[in-house]
């Protein structure tokens, strides 16, 4: 796809036609996520942000991907690179930056930090940091869905190759695929679980052959090209509403940071660096859109000035506001008052 | 008519399932014209078609898809086959379902079944008691009713309380213990009852070895002893305020659980007794518990393994002598 949208571009210099429908829509939301964990990332180096940092910081093609063909009464549950695709899905700025910075008016409420966090009454599923573990549970609200008449419904959910290995994935995969739910799984395979590289990870030639063993139907694709990823995960949504068994979609990436910003992810060896699944899929995005003149640099200009203004407008609303106090917390894991136990 | 626990544990599920379209059945088994490895669900499936559904051997996706469903507004329940092989779900009961309403403000409302507690010959994972360890872990309601009447009414409340709530019902009362007919209402969820009323000793019990510390009573009701036998029914929410009530009557103290020893429910029925109620006791409050092993296969070993009668009389009487 990349190529042929290169060799085009030398041809003319007049507007194409995007690589897909809405790949500039899909730009935006990855540019806006860049520049979120941008920012967060030098809120955390200014020791302003407490608990961890992570970004996806090359994970926004197929991240936004995920999000982007969601529609309302439709239920998400990403994981933790997903900024591009939460944000593509509906999740306001501000809720990212309330629960970075520990406001008491986020969704969280300091109770919870970072990428743990959601509103799943919107659809919004709150992980937890067992990996695999919310398969399942976008199953089950899948066949609530069912049981309940609703019509034209889906569910995606995120993982990556390092969760793919967990009992609760397979259990998961297993049982979406039983009770043949409308749903989508999305696996990026960013080649490291913190630091374990793909060979110690598993030894199957490559994850999407799962997809037969599970009762799904498989798909790859190529994590730093963003029509592909649209194209692909987009068809993978389609089928899914459409009744198709439920849809397996391996992306292959490389992680452009650490685990999480705590880590300088000295382990990542040049060779792999080198490897095409390493590029920066918002620069290639970004290549595809100047190659093809899908916009002029005065637009894209003006989309990152709109990105960073309302990043820094997020950032500051949650700032101005107060921290969560212990004397005035409610300490109550039950939402029923008069079924809590009294432990002095 | 005649009414086992077990037949109860049925009848509530019937009711539940017609009464409320919100609430399904999720577990091995239990579907079908089979109804469950005890018969809990026997004939649930075809009165009920599409809503009591057999599961893969998947105990932590079982509860995770009952977590998923709750959050769209159902109400299921989820038959583990024993509660020994809940220990796989613990991830999704503990981190998932205990930890959402705290997290997002939105609750949980799974009821979890768990055919709990040993009978003979069934050795260290068909046996287990895991009352203690849910009750330690913050988010869950864990119920462990004594009696059909409760079972009956507290597997109802169980589904009707908007938070995760994990049903330990007793293997042993499944086919042993009878009652005349159902209630129509029981007490709250939270509350302990006296189910012998006595002024020399207090015990305190919850699920099967109630029955145990009630023949104790009587027995030694012989002697002229009048020993208070009080039924937890829930050991979280547990009820301090009618424990205290009853060692202030007795001055003497005596809990008894099935689980294991090390910390666990007795150990925090003492606990509370002893920093909010010492000058009540004239004794050192005492407790049994199932023995720090694995729950043993053979009969022989079995009975002397968890508390019996007569493990419970012989710390009944030096409580009563001191």
């Amino acid at each position: 796809m990349l190529q042929t949208a290169q060799r085009s571009s030398k041809r003319s210099i007049s507007k194409k036609a995007p690589p897909h429908e809405r790949f500039l829509e899909a730009f935006r939301w990855m540019l806006l996520a860049r520049t979120l964990e941008e920012k967060l990332v030098s809120l955390y180096r200014g020791g302003l942000i407490t608990g961890g940092v992570y970004v996806g910081r090359g994970q926004e093609a197929v991240s936004v991907a995920c999000g982007l063909f969601l529609q309302k009464g439709d239920v998400f549950a990403p994981l933790i690179r997903d900024q591009a695709g939460r944000s593509a899905f509906g999740e306001p700025l501000v809720d990212v930056a309330r629960t970075y910075l520990g406001s008491r008016q986020g969704p969280m409420r300091g109770r919870d930090g970072n990428i743990h966090r959601g509103r799943p009454r919107d659809g919004q599923f709150a992980m937890i940091s067992h990996l695999g573990a919310m398969i399942s549970v976008a199953v089950g609200a899948l066949m609530a869905k069912r049981f309940k008449g609703e019509k034209n419904f889906v569910g995606l959910t995120c993982i990556g190759e390092g969760g793919m290995q967990t009992g609760s994935a397979h259990e998961g995969l297993n049982i979406a695929a039983v009770e043949q739910v409308p749903l989508v799984v999305v696996a990026t395979n960013n080649h490291y679980a913190y630091s374990t590289p793909n060979e110690r990870e598993f030894a199957c030639h490559d994850l999407v052959d799962r997809a037969k063993g599970y009762g799904f139907e498989g798909h790859t694709i190529d994590g730093t090209d963003l029509a592909n990823c649209l194209d692909v995960i987009g068809g993978a949504v389609q089928r899914a509403r459409a009744g198709r068994p439920p849809q397996l979609v391996v992306a292959s990436i490389l992680r452009l940071s650490g685990h999480g910003e705590h880590d300088d992810a000295s382990y990542v060896t040049e060779e792999i660096k080198r490897e095409p699944f390493a590029r920066d899929c918002l620069k290639c995005t970004e290549k595809t859109i100047v190659d093809l003149n899908l916009a002029g640099t005065e637009t894209l200009r003006e989309w990152r000035e709109d990105a960073a203004a309302q990043v820094d407008r997020a950032i500051s609303t949650a700032q101005k506001e107060a921290a969560p106090e212990a004397d005035e917390e409610d300490w109550r894991a039950i939402s029923m008052r008069d079924l809590v136990d009294q432990v002095e | 008519m005649s009414i086992t626990y077990l037949e109860a544990i049925r009848e509530a599920q019937a009711k539940l399932l017609r009464d409320d379209d919100r609430v399904f059945i999720y577990g091995q088994d239990v579907g079908g014209s089979f109804g469950g490895a005890f018969k809990a669900t026997k004939g649930l499936a075809k009165e009920f078609p599409g809503r009591v559904l057999n599961t893969p051997i998947s105990e932590d996706a079982m509860v995770g898809t009952a977590i998923g469903a709750a959050l769209e507004g159902m109400r299921p329940i989820v038959e583990m086959q024993f509660a020994d092989f809940s220990s796989t779900a613990l991830n999704q009961i503990l981190n998932n379902a205990g930890t959402h309403y705290w997290r997002t403000n939105v609750p949980v409302p799974i009821t979890v079944r768990l055919p709990s507690g040993g009978t003979k010959g069934s050795g260290p994972f068909h046996s287990q008691s895991m009352e203690s360890l849910y009750a330690h872990y913050p988010g869950l309601i864990v119920m462990t009713p004594a009696t059909v009447e409760d079972v009956y009414t507290m597997l109802i409340e169980a589904v009707a309380i908007d938070d995760p709530v994990v049903f330990c019902e007793h293997k042993y009362l499944y086919y042993h213990l009878k009652a005349d007919k159902l209630p129509t209402e029981g007490l709250p969820t939270g509350q302990a009852r006296i189910a012998r009323e006595g002024r020399d000793l207090t015990i305190v019990a919850y699920s099967a070895v109630l029955h145990e510390c009630l023949a104790v009573a009587e027995q030694f009701a012989r002697e002229g002893f009048e020993i208070e036998v009080v039924d937890l029914r829930s050991v979280k929410p547990l009820d301090t305020d009618t424990v205290l009530a009853s060692v202030a009557r007795t001055g003497r103290l005596l809990c008894v659980g099935e689980s294991f020893p090390w910390g666990g429910a007795t150990a925090e029925v003492i606990a509370r007794v002893t920093s909010e109620g010492f000058h009540l006791l004239d004794a050192a409050p005492q407790r049994i518990n199932a023995r720090d092993t694995p729950i043993p296969y053979h009969p022989n070993l079995w009975a002397a393994h968890r508390p019996n009668a007569k493990t419970i009389a012989a710390k009944a009487r030096n409580l009563l002598q001191e």
